[in-house]
């Protein structure tokens, strides 16, 4: 099996596991607890919060530990929201292709009476920080843009979108999910307030992520029960989840740059591969994207069909197309960088891992040839764009 | 558990009458690209019988899945008998769809009948049009 789905989880390392191990096995005190074996546990979670804010050059006291990025990001929206509201700030500025974490979430505040600016995202699948700046109102609370994004890879300029907000004074939160563990991050040097990320998307265990919310904010706690987390995040601390989330990001953190020197030349091999395909065409800039993020879209076909044999070939794989996510319509991060509907039912992200060679990427060409080649063969939409009933969106 | 029955897989994997039959007397085509599903039959009808029958089909598994079960129940049928498939016997015969995927089966019932009112319309053979709705390019997202 060639599993290419690594936006979407990826597997455990083996020192993950072996960090969570003994809290499981052995130090499953509660935290809470007075006695000295609950205080164990206590231990091991303050000191995973003081590496895991070492990795973001943030203070262990700025980290909240969460279920997870969708959690993480409700939370920093919803508290920088309603901190704004009091000042009489309701107006939010995003983008257009942010996770539904985001947007769901910001489609709520909306029927809070709150106002949503989503930035048009340029075609290469970039937002600048002119926009931003441009956006910025006197009532802005808040600005929140992801890091990279989650389906065509491609990397905001969060160094000066987070420069703009600081000389604005708003508030700036980013979902760093598909970030964090595989770009250097610095939230102090960024200018970032608030940022989410996820353990499962680096190597960590899944339901657990990270809040970091820079101090002096005061987070709304959206689980209430307990005091932990500084009472901002109620429920027993996940400790072996913890552990496992603070080994996997020093890990990755300590690996950024050989894993971007391994995967870049592999993701160019297979975006030149794939671009042989007659009427294909990349998703989001060739440059600005994450190492392992290649996304394609094919003419002619549908997304789901595609996967199901890419499936058979022994390749996981993922897609925009309506079909697979059980909406109506395909991706919004594709529409959203002007694909038209009937392009983006077509669509396929291939998100590549560490164990890969030239001979897997290789493999992978070969598989998505065949399979797009087929899928024109008894496409009546192809047939109908090679003879000319309907025009071609991509040059050949 | 699967997204599709073993039956989807088999009909998906190896579709049965996929391809273009050049002399066709009735062709219908449903769907549209912006929706993500294209259906197009092909007919050969030769005394008020589905003599031959294919398909191309733009779309996901259980699409193409539905119109290779659909021409499969039709081929060699009387033509009266092919009228009378609906979206629920290419359902049954699948072994069951997902909810979400029961509009796949529903654009096969509207491709046959469609290709059968081309032929009548092509060899100037009465009909009720209360036996052929007005086939929506889609009917789910109204283009």
């Amino acid at each position: 099996m060639i599993y290419a789905d690594n936006a979407a989880t990826t597997k455990m390392s083996k020192t993950a596991i072996e960090a969570m191990l003994p809290y499981m096995e052995e130090f499953y005190g509660n935290p809470s607890s007075l006695y000295e074996f609950g205080q164990k546990a206590k231990e091991a979670l303050e000191s995973a919060r003081a590496r895991v804010a070492a990795c973001l050059g943030a203070e262990p006291r700025e980290i909240t530990f969460t279920s997870g990025g969708s959690e993480a990001d409700n939370q920093a929206i919803i508290t920088m929201a309603h901190a704004g509201a009091k000042k009489g700030k309701k107006h939010i500025i995003s983008t257009a292709f942010e996770h539904h974490a985001v947007l769901h979430t910001l489609e709520k505040l909306k029927k809070e009476g709150f106002e949503v600016t989503l930035l048009d995202v340029h075609s290469n699948g970039l937002i600048t920080a002119q926009q931003v700046a441009d956006a910025i109102r006197e009532d802005t609370a808040l600005v929140t843009i992801m890091f990279a994004n989650n389906e065509i890879g491609t990397i905001q300029p969060i160094a000066e979108i987070g420069a703009v907000c600081r000389e604005k004074k708003v508030p700036f939160h980013t979902d760093a999910v598909q970030a964090a563990g595989h770009l250097h991050i610095d939230v102090k040097a960024m200018n970032i307030d608030m940022l989410s990320l996820s353990a499962h998307k680096f190597h960590g265990p899944k339901g657990v992520g990270v809040l970091y919310a820079k101090k002096g904010i005061l987070l709304e706690s959206l689980i209430n029960g307990g005091g932990q987390e500084r009472g901002k995040r109620a429920g027993t601390e996940n400790i072996p989840g913890i552990m496992g989330l603070a080994a996997a990001l020093e890990e990755a953190c300590g690996n950024i740059d050989h894993h971007a020197e391994t995967l870049t030349p592999l993701r160019d091999k297979l975006i030149a591969g794939l671009k042989k395909i007659p009427y294909s065409e990349l998703n989001g800039d060739a440059s600005q994207r994450l190492p392992s993020n290649v996304n394609f879209c094919f003419e002619g076909i549908e997304g789901e069909s595609l996967l199901l044999l890419l499936d058979d070939k022994g390749i996981c794989a993922s897609s925009g197309s309506a079909c697979t996510s059980g909406s109506l319509d395909p991706s919004h991060v594709l529409l959203s960088i002007g694909r038209p509907h009937e392009v983006a039912h077509g669509s396929l992200r291939l998100s590549l891992g560490d164990d890969m060679t030239e001979e897997t990427i290789d493999e992978i060409i070969a598989a998505v040839t065949d399979v797009v080649t087929y899928l024109r063969g008894i496409s009546p939409f192809w047939r109908d764009l090679v003879t000319g009933k309907r025009q071609h969106v991509f040059a050949e | 558990m699967a997204l599709y029955s073993d039956k989807v897989m088999d009909h998906f994997r190896n579709p049965r009458n996929v391809g273009v039959i050049e002399d066709a007397n009735g062709v219908g085509e449903v769907g549209n690209p912006k929706c993500g599903d294209i259906m197009k039959i092909y007919l050969k009808i030769q005394d008020d019988t589905i003599a031959d029958v294919k398909f191309e089909t733009f779309g996901c598994g259980s699409a193409i899945a539905s119109s290779s079960m659909a021409t499969e129940l039709i081929k060699g049928q009387p033509l009266s008998e092919a009228l009378k498939l609906t979206n629920q016997a290419v359902t049954e015969a699948l072994d069951g769809l997902p909810a979400h995927k029961i509009h796949c089966s529903v654009l096969a019932e509207e491709a046959i009948k469609k290709a059968v009112k081309d032929y009548y319309d092509r060899s100037g053979i009465a009909y009720d049009p209360a036996d052929f709705p007005v086939f929506e390019d889609c009917d789910h997202c109204g283009e």
